[in-house]
């Protein structure tokens, strides 16, 4: 049994809410770098190197990358030989959300759905929990801006549309988002599982390092076709054209009910922001 | 291929029906901040015939709710919100003013005819590009509904602010013309 105070949960929230969102992970930078030399459009590649030279000011000045600092999203994998003390973790964890956007200067984005009253504060935090063997705790923060999240959407398909009716819907839905969610971005694709199930796995998987390979090599290459189709479509870096139009395509698959084919498309902007700390 | 053009706030016809999508514009002046919420108080205020906090004649709108500023700076990440959400209230005021509008994301056909019929104009900030946009704004002040936050209304001083002619006086479209150059 390992204990751990919750007062460290909230400081480690603080400071991921504050890093994730003003040091551009580095996988996100190789990415506009690299496409900046295949990108066709003298507009797209200019577009890339404006959002590189963003992401230098971000850090250089501790800015947010984007003023939608986004609903702070939260990733929480403990060991189930960890005893939390000296308080309620899920109050620590959004106490930490609420001191990160606070320090951090970061904007506060929550509201009432009906009123659009501000809550003043960020929260609450969108947590995940998972209980995993061992004794560590990993947290994982991604802000996340609604302009791609507006963009993003769960279906129930029929089986029988199977892998060709994946592809089309995932393709069509990028195209419809067209400028909307700030290409190039990342395309998060969960399928199988449950309705809320499909959701979630489109969520975890944005988070994945983009130029890292997908173990299952089938997904590997749906991703590949995915991800050559979109960027056939001719949306480009900031929606302005180009070949450009995402940095990568993430699928993640579980088993599903013999009667349905969830698939949720979770669409990530291009500031691909997420930071991991194990306590 | 595309043009760079240095434009002053207010904007007239003869700023306005010059510029072609595609033109890269550094927009120098006022310019005022207002996203959803502040464009619904915006349109409640005229139909209810009061003034409005600003003058819109010639008037520059930007859909953006910024980061809170650091110390010692006049504005935090200043990056565009997607301007669709606007699309309900824009032609209200193009029809009472307005002459331009900053954000990001394709407009409804009714902004668009908008836009030709009271010569305006639409610009794309690239979005996402808050923290270098912020570096164009040299000062900011609220100037109505600071009980919406970052949704207030706010007058900011711009100087070189970089941007691209979207939606010009003769209907052009650069998202749509855009993509469909580069589409396969």
């Amino acid at each position: 049994m390992k204990e751990i105070d919750v007062t460290r949960v909230t400081e480690t929230v603080e400071r991921l809410c504050i890093e994730a969102n003003t040091d551009l992970g580095e996988d996100v930078e190789n990415a506009f770098r690299t496409m900046a030399e295949t990108e066709v459009s003298p507009t797209g590649k200019e577009v890339l190197g404006l959002l590189l030279e963003n992401a230098a000011i971000a850090r250089r000045e501790k800015m947010p990358i984007c003023q939608d600092t986004g609903l702070a999203v939260v990733f929480m994998e403990i060991g189930q030989e960890v005893h939390f003390t000296n308080g309620d973790l899920e109050a620590a964890i959004h106490e930490g959300v609420r001191r990160g956007y606070q320090k951090g200067y970061l904007r506060k984005s929550t509201c009432h759905p009906f009123t659009r009253k501000n809550i003043g504060d960020n929260t609450p935090a969108i947590i995940h929990y998972k209980m995993v063997p061992g004794d560590n705790v990993s947290i994982t923060i991604e802000p996340k801006g609604g302009g791609s999240e507006n963009m993003s959407r769960v279906v129930m398909l029929t089986p029988s549309e199977g892998i060709e009716g994946i592809k089309a819907y995932v393709i069509q839905r990028v195209r419809e988002s067209g400028p909307n969610p700030c290409p190039p971005i990342v395309v998060g694709v969960g399928i199988g599982g449950t309705f809320e199930r499909a959701a979630f796995l489109a969520k975890k998987a944005t988070l994945r390092p983009i130029g890292t390979k997908n173990p299952d090599p089938e997904l590997e290459a749906l991703e590949k076709e995915i991800h050559e189709a979109v960027n056939r479509l001719g949306i480009g870096p900031a929606g302005l054209g180009g070949k450009t139009t995402a940095l990568a395509v993430h699928i993640e698959m579980m088993p599903c009910h013999i009667a349905s084919l969830p698939l949720a498309v979770n669409i990530q902007c291009h500031a691909g922001r997420h930071k991991k700390a194990t306590l | 291929m595309s043009r760079e053009i240095t434009l002053q706030t207010p904007l007239s016809d003869s700023d306005t029906t010059p510029l072609r999508i595609g033109d890269r514009v550094l927009l120098s002046g006022i310019v005022y901040t207002a996203r959803d919420a502040a464009h619904k108080r915006l349109v409640d205020l005229m139909d209810s015939g009061k003034p409005l906090p600003f003058d819109l004649k010639g008037a520059v709108i930007y859909y953006v709710g910024p980061a809170p500023a650091p110390p010692g700076k006049p504005i935090g990440s200043a990056g565009p919100t997607t301007s669709y959400r606007m699309d309900a209230f824009a032609p209200r005021l193009i029809a009472a003013g307005l002459k331009g509008m900053i954000g990001k994301g394709a407009r409804a056909d009714t902004v668009i005819e908008a836009i030709k019929t009271f010569k305006a104009i639409y610009f794309g900030a690239i979005g996402g590009s808050g923290a270098l946009i912020a570096q164009s704004i040299v000062a900011s002040e609220i100037i109505a509904y600071e009980d919406l936050g970052p949704e207030a209304i706010r007058r900011l001083e711009v100087r070189n602010l970089p941007l691209f002619v979207v939606n010009d006086t003769y209907g052009g479209d650069l998202y749509k013309e855009g993509v469909e150059k580069y589409a396969e």
